[in-house]
């Protein structure tokens, strides 16, 4: 049997034809990365290959790294294979990672939503004839609203806190989904405030995206010019020592998990927005129809239950153990972002 | 019905009780008689009998939401709740309903002797109507219970806040049996009738359990000491030569105790008493497990009614010659009860003869010279088939629900042993999607010779939040396999589990039962091999009921 063109080892996604990694886990020669986040660009790579908006942030990250940049749709050829990296929609800088050889074309999901945000170069069609996706909410449970009813929740509950004099504390992650948030939140309603976290990666992404200014929270800012503004900060934030000088405050969460009571109620927060960089359920099952791939392999989230579910619907879908965790990461927030945080 | 499903969004959205005390009296000041009368009757458990079952539920909302039946198994398995599960995976709809609360409720008590046709088609029109929250909540009606951290307590001070009447007044109100189909907000709760209140007992006075050093409550001649039975805590009734015996669940459990009816014209009328419900198998204070064998049974059977036969053990009088004397003083009130038992068995002896026995006996009150002694009464719990002590001061008056001061549990330090993690599951409610629901192993060795695991418990409390969280993220890494929503994990973890009784068993593949077990503390210090053996299990199981096993 012909060795297939992408295989699952114990380092990560291997191309054996081209020698080159697909967001390894284990430190390498060659890797293409997707995207920022940490479980899918590691430390320790002898080179760095990925689309020139996420340069900026894996060395925010790991700092000085080998590192090249692509273009959108730019085909690169290592022996025979050629690559290319098209927008996943999840964060800025977010890629699908295209392989074809002999005429097999392999698409590499890394994580990916397909609602335009407004701000991450949205999420584009690839065909293939194997299809590599994540499926963090591959649960017929998600199903999520689009981005606008959820922003107008944000905003009015703003503006709620802020006519009962209340501060406003809203938690998500510093990459991706806090940038999301303060593109979106409505300015005229008062000042953006933020974690150091957040404003540090903030910063990195200014460059690349229109955001709104922000006031970074330091020592010295006041607790009266807080009342009534809304402060944009990680979820680790939640419950420590820091958040005291927002009193009184109230506390929101913009997370795919909160689509469940459990999760809610296990957090003590006092309100919760469905927001995800993810597909839901009818996102991911229209995405791998419209792929045409009849191949589909699931390498984190609901695999088993969505590979499963694929099956039925006829496709030859099977699960591949990855060290990828997707949003389910969300309680563990990397030791950078909380050394950054203090 | 948008009202009420605001108010429980309200509710399930905080954990603050101010803010809830706060939602519900607004909504009781605002909603209609007829809706407030069945938020209190949902709120207090009175919901009425399940329309569909839950099966029905399960094929139905797969059916509408085009998805195979296992599916959605897994679904609910994972969200962990099922009117949550079928709210979101129902397409959605926003139109929502004009219908009131009231309407839903008497649309699902006319809904139960219909056809599954009839009810099929009544699921699928409001499922599709109903907006996210509506269809959770009224999915919810039909289930089962809201668990949303509004206790009776909670709703009462609401209640009280919204009407103005006194909490304790509204707590007697609301106990025993009313229908709120029949009954209308005024007859509830704002107006008195003497003729409802026969079968109604009064609330429970609960008690804390003992947190620092005993002899911080004073001087011990100030206190009663009595054991704390393991039964089921009981107000036993008798008005207008009728019987009524109300768990503390607030359940009438007359019909289940047949042999109290033996008290009806004995015991005077106009008689409440506190007491606890004993099972007696040969003629000493059985286990719970006893117990539980008449729990669960609606028939009794004359087998069973002489196999256990159940006592009250009575420690307290609540009205006495048809007067509320709660207000008296502990003192007062036991010798009120103790002369009225012991005229009561007398009488007892003359006119019936002995097989007649009266299932009634008194809970001993002690007095202890130092707080010492009393610590010694409290080691002779296990021998006495107590849970430990209830220390009552002299001079309580009968209060109403738990209050901290007057009366304290001091219950015996419970058995503990070293256990390995060898199953999980996911848990309900608020730990849906963590692994919270452990299933603990013990070391046998096999008909080989062989060293093995052997499953003796589940628990699923005792561990904080956050130590859920990390024995979740480790169960999601160590799998070995799953079978459904359970997963077999490597053994790997100790867990020192702690639990109220244990007794032989032939229903466990241990050969042991354990009441109540729970999870202690996390041993990290400890290596699988250091976990303690089925044997040292066995060793705990009291000598007397070890021997009626080996028969």
């Amino acid at each position: 049997m012909k060795t297939p063109l992408l295989q699952f080892t114990p380092k990560g996604i291997y191309c054996e034809q081209a020698d080159v990694y697909l967001d390894p886990w284990e430190p390498i020669n060659k890797a293409i990365i997707s995207h920022g986040h940490a479980d899918h660009s590691r430390w320790g790579h002898q080179q760095y290959i990925t689309h020139h908006k996420n340069i900026p942030i894996v060395q925010h990250r790991l700092g000085d790294v080998n590192i090249s940049g692509k273009d959108w749709g730019e085909t690169f050829t290592i022996n025979n294979v050629k690559f290319s990296l098209h927008p996943a929609g999840h964060i800025v800088g977010s890629s699908q990672i295209r392989v074809e050889h002999n005429g097999e074309v392999w698409v590499f999901t890394g994580d990916y939503k397909i609602e335009d945000d407004g701000l991450t170069t949205p999420f584009e069609l690839v065909k293939c004839h194997t299809f590599i996706t994540e499926c963090t909410f591959g649960l017929p449970a998600f199903q999520w609203r689009p981005q606008k009813e959820v922003f107008n929740d944000i905003n009015h509950w703003w503006a709620q806190n802020k006519s009962e004099g209340k501060t406003s504390v809203l938690f998500g992650y510093s990459l991706g989904k806090a940038q999301r948030l303060l593109k979106h939140l409505d300015t005229s309603i008062g000042k953006i405030y933020t974690h150091g976290a957040v404003e540090n990666m903030t910063e990195v992404l200014r460059p690349l995206v229109d955001l709104p200014s922000t006031h970074l929270i330091t020592k010295d800012t006041k607790k009266d010019e807080l009342l009534g503004n809304i402060v944009v900060a990680p979820p680790s934030a939640h419950g420590s020592t820091w958040i005291r000088k927002m009193v009184p405050y109230v506390t929101a969460t913009a997370s795919g998990w909160m689509a469940f009571r459990g999760a809610r109620r296990r957090r003590a927060i006092d309100k919760v927005f469905v927001l995800s960089d993810h597909c839901d359920w009818s996102g991911l099952l229209k995405t791998v129809e419209a792929t045409g791939a009849e191949k589909i392999i699931c390498t984190h989230g609901y695999t088993d239950i969505f590979s499963k579910y694929l099956q039925e619907l006829g496709y030859d879908a099977r699960t591949e153990a990855t060290q990828y965790e997707g949003e389910l990461s969300e309680d563990n927030t990397p030791e950078q972002e909380k050394s950054e945080a203090e | 019905m948008r009202q009420f499903a605001q108010l429980i969004k309200t509710l399930d959205g905080t954990n603050k009780t101010n803010l809830k005390v706060e939602a519900l009296s607004q909504y009781f000041k605002a909603a209609s008689d007829q809706d407030k009368v069945w938020t209190i009757a949902i709120l207090s458990h009175r919901r009425p009998p399940r329309p569909v079952n839950t099966t029905l539920l399960r094929t139905w909302a797969a059916e509408l939401s085009n998805i195979p039946a296992w599916l959605f198994e897994e679904s609910y398995h994972i969200v962990g709740d099922l009117a949550e599960t079928i709210a979101l995976v129902v397409p959605s709809s926003e139109k929502g309903s004009k219908k009131s609360l009231t309407t839903f409720l008497q649309e699902m008590i006319a809904l139960k002797p219909k056809s599954e046709n009839e009810k099929k088609k009544y699921l699928f029109q409001n499922w599709s109507v109903l907006d996210y929250y509506e269809r959770f909540v009224f999915t919810k009606l039909i289930t089962g219970g809201f668990r949303i951290g509004v206790s009776q307590k909670l709703m009462t001070r609401a209640l009280s806040k919204a009407t103005g009447i006194e909490e304790d007044i509204l707590a007697y109100k609301l106990m025993g049996n009313w229908d709120p189909n029949r009954i209308s907000f005024h007859d509830l709760i704002l107006e008195e009738k003497e003729s409802d209140y026969l079968s109604k007992p009064y609330p429970f006075f609960l008690a804390y359990a003992v947190e620092d050093d005993v002899s911080d409550l004073g001087d011990v001649n100030q206190w009663s000491v009595e054991h704390k039975w393991d039964g089921i805590r009981c107000q036993v009734i008798l008005r207008n030569d009728e019987l009524f015996v109300w768990s503390r669940g607030e359940e009438l459990v007359t019909d289940k105790y047949p042999e109290f009816e033996a008290f009806v014209g004995v015991i005077p009328n106009g008689t409440v008493l506190d007491g606890e419900l004993l099972p007696y198998p040969k003629g000493e204070i059985g286990t719970f497990k006893d117990l539980q064998t008449r729990i669960g049974r609606k028939n009794i059977s004359r087998s069973l009614l002489e196999k256990i036969p159940c006592k009250l053990k009575v420690y307290d009088v609540l009205e006495w010659k048809g007067k509320d004397i709660r207000n008296k003083t502990y003192l007062e009130r036991r010798k009120i009860l103790e002369s009225m038992i012991s005229t009561t068995l007398n009488k007892q002896v003359t006119e019936r003869s002995r097989s007649d026995e009266l299932p009634l006996l008194l809970s001993e009150r002690m007095q202890f010279d130092s707080w010492e002694e009393v610590a010694k009464e409290r080691e002779l719990s296990r021998e006495k088939h107590s849970e430990g002590l209830m220390l009552k001061r002299n001079d309580s008056t009968y209060q109403v629900g738990r209050k901290k001061g007057e009366w304290w549990k001091w219950k015996v330090d419970p058995l503990t042993i070293d256990a390995v993690l060898t199953y999980a599951m996911r848990g309900h409610g608020r730990r849906s999607n963590l692994f919270t629901d452990y299933t603990f192993a013990l070391w046998d060795t096999n008909e080989q010779g062989e060293k093995e695991l052997v499953t003796f418990a589940k628990a699923y409390s005792g561990l904080t939040d956050k130590e859920f969280r990390q024995v979740d993220a480790w169960i999601k890494k160590n799998t070995l396999d799953r079978f459904g929503p359970v997963r077999s994990v490597t053994p790997e973890h100790v867990f020192e589990i702690a639990f109220e009784g244990i007794a032989p068993s032939k229903r466990h593949k241990s050969g042991v039962a354990t009441r109540f077990p729970r999870i202690l503390r996390w041993r990290k210090d400890k290596k699988i091999d250091e976990a303690n053996s089925l044997d040292e299990l066995k060793a705990l199981i009291p000598s007397g009921t070890k021997e009626s096993h080996k028969k």
